[in-house]
């Protein structure tokens, strides 16, 4: 029962900060990913790098435990799973946890985006087996890996390296980066002041 | 209306800590699948079913990892489903304080209109089709942008540096060719 009390409040919590970020709008999604306005960029960079020094440094005091990591496997469908979910959002401006959050703020449109998700798991869900036989999911590097070794955690590391120290050390490197990256890449569009042509 | 990046970053970085600290990373591609289990059992009410250890499926999918997503179809009221369902409460009730999403843009949002104008139809018709490649992509990728990029690269899960590669490797050029006008 204690979870689902904690599913509500933690969900609530998240669906509120997506909206508040401007994750839930398709407009803040396409211009960070055509490079127009990555402060969304920054925001997740920021939270990535913020979640990991917080867990990994709670860790290390004896705050967190530890066997509550979920480490996904490594395999070559990940990155294939990853390019097709690019592209879509890419096209569509939500991804799953987005677009059911931008559903419930009104958006019409996500509703069809989260529609057709459904139909795109169904139809992962009957294909699943070819997936399977073809080997693309068989498991890469050690499959469900971090990158040090996190004491006390059943998950492998790749490099020799403890990795609650690494998860720090990146997590702060992910904080650095979300300050240094920069407003827009592609930047001649709205973001810069037009210059008027000297007569 | 949209939170400046360092104070959003922040709070974003500490429901994914609050998550992980209390229960575990968040995630939530999954739940599509188990919507699509819930209503599939409805119709076919052997498609999940109870083992001496556990939980099946005649769906080789739903049956995977022992019978894990079989046994949260017969179980909706479980963590992750809830979870779902109280991101949108929660999105719901920060739209609604703000004063809600304006009319045209709830239909057609403005950078999509400005690039192919303000019919509904396509717009409904791209977001169905991003749709279903969004999520066939995360199942096959084994999660999303939630349980794959944020939780995975902040636990330093190999998996999660894969995906963040393949996901903007597509989607940066896709939305740069797609979205040529400005808003």
């Amino acid at each position: 029962m204690s979870h689902i009390l904690l599913a509500v409040i933690i969900g609530a919590g998240f669906g509120a900060v997506l909206d508040r970020i401007g994750a839930t709008n398709p407009n803040v999604i396409g211009r960070m990913l055509s490079l127009t306005n990555l402060g969304l960029m920054k925001t997740i960079l920021l939270a990535i790098g913020v979640g990991s020094v917080l867990m990994f440094g709670g860790q290390m005091l004896g705050l967190v435990d530890v066997g509550h990591m979920s480490v996904k496997a490594a395999y070559v469908g990940v990155f294939l799973g990853g390019l097709l979910l690019g592209t879509g959002w890419a096209v569509a401006g939500y991804c799953p946890g987005t677009g059911v959050a931008a559903a419930a703020t009104g958006r019409k449109d996500a509703w069809f985006f989260i529609a057709g998700g459904l139909l795109g798991a169904a139809a992962y869900m009957v294909s699943y087996p070819v997936w399977k036989a073809s080997g693309l999911l068989d498991d890469l590097a050690g499959g469900k890996v971090t990158l040090g070794t996190v004491p006390g955690s059943k998950f492998d590391g790749i490099f020799a390296v403890q990795g609650d120290i690494l998860g720090i050390v990146l997590g702060l490197a992910f904080v650095v980066i979300a300050f240094v990256l920069p407003d827009c890449v592609v930047c001649q569009r709205k973001d810069t002041p037009r210059v008027t042509p000297a007569e | 209306m949209t939170l400046n990046w360092k104070i959003g970053g922040l709070a974003l970085g500490l429901v994914f800590f609050l998550a992980v600290l209390l229960v575990k990373p968040i995630g939530v591609s999954t739940q599509f699948v188990i919507l699509d289990g819930i209503v599939a059992q409805a119709v076919n009410p052997e498609l999940v079913s109870q083992t001496d250890e556990g939980w099946t499926s005649t769906n080789a999918y739903l049956a995977k990892s022992k019978g894990k997503y079989a046994k949260s179809v017969a179980n909706p009221m479980n963590y992750s489903f809830i979870f779902v369902g109280a991101m949108m409460l929660g999105a719901f009730l920060s739209a609604l304080l703000r004063g809600g999403v304006g009319r045209a843009e709830r239909t057609v949002p403005e950078l999509w209109r400005a690039n192919f104008g303000d019919g509904a139809g396509k717009r409904y018709a791209a977001a169905f089709a991003g749709g279903f490649v969004v999520l066939y992509g995360a199942r096959l990728a084994g999660g999303c942008t939630s349980g794959h990029m944020m939780s995975g690269i902040m636990q330093t899960a190999l998996s999660g540096y894969i995906f963040a590669l393949g996901a903007f490797a597509a989607a940066i050029p896709v939305a740069i060719m797609m979205y040529r006008k400005e808003a």
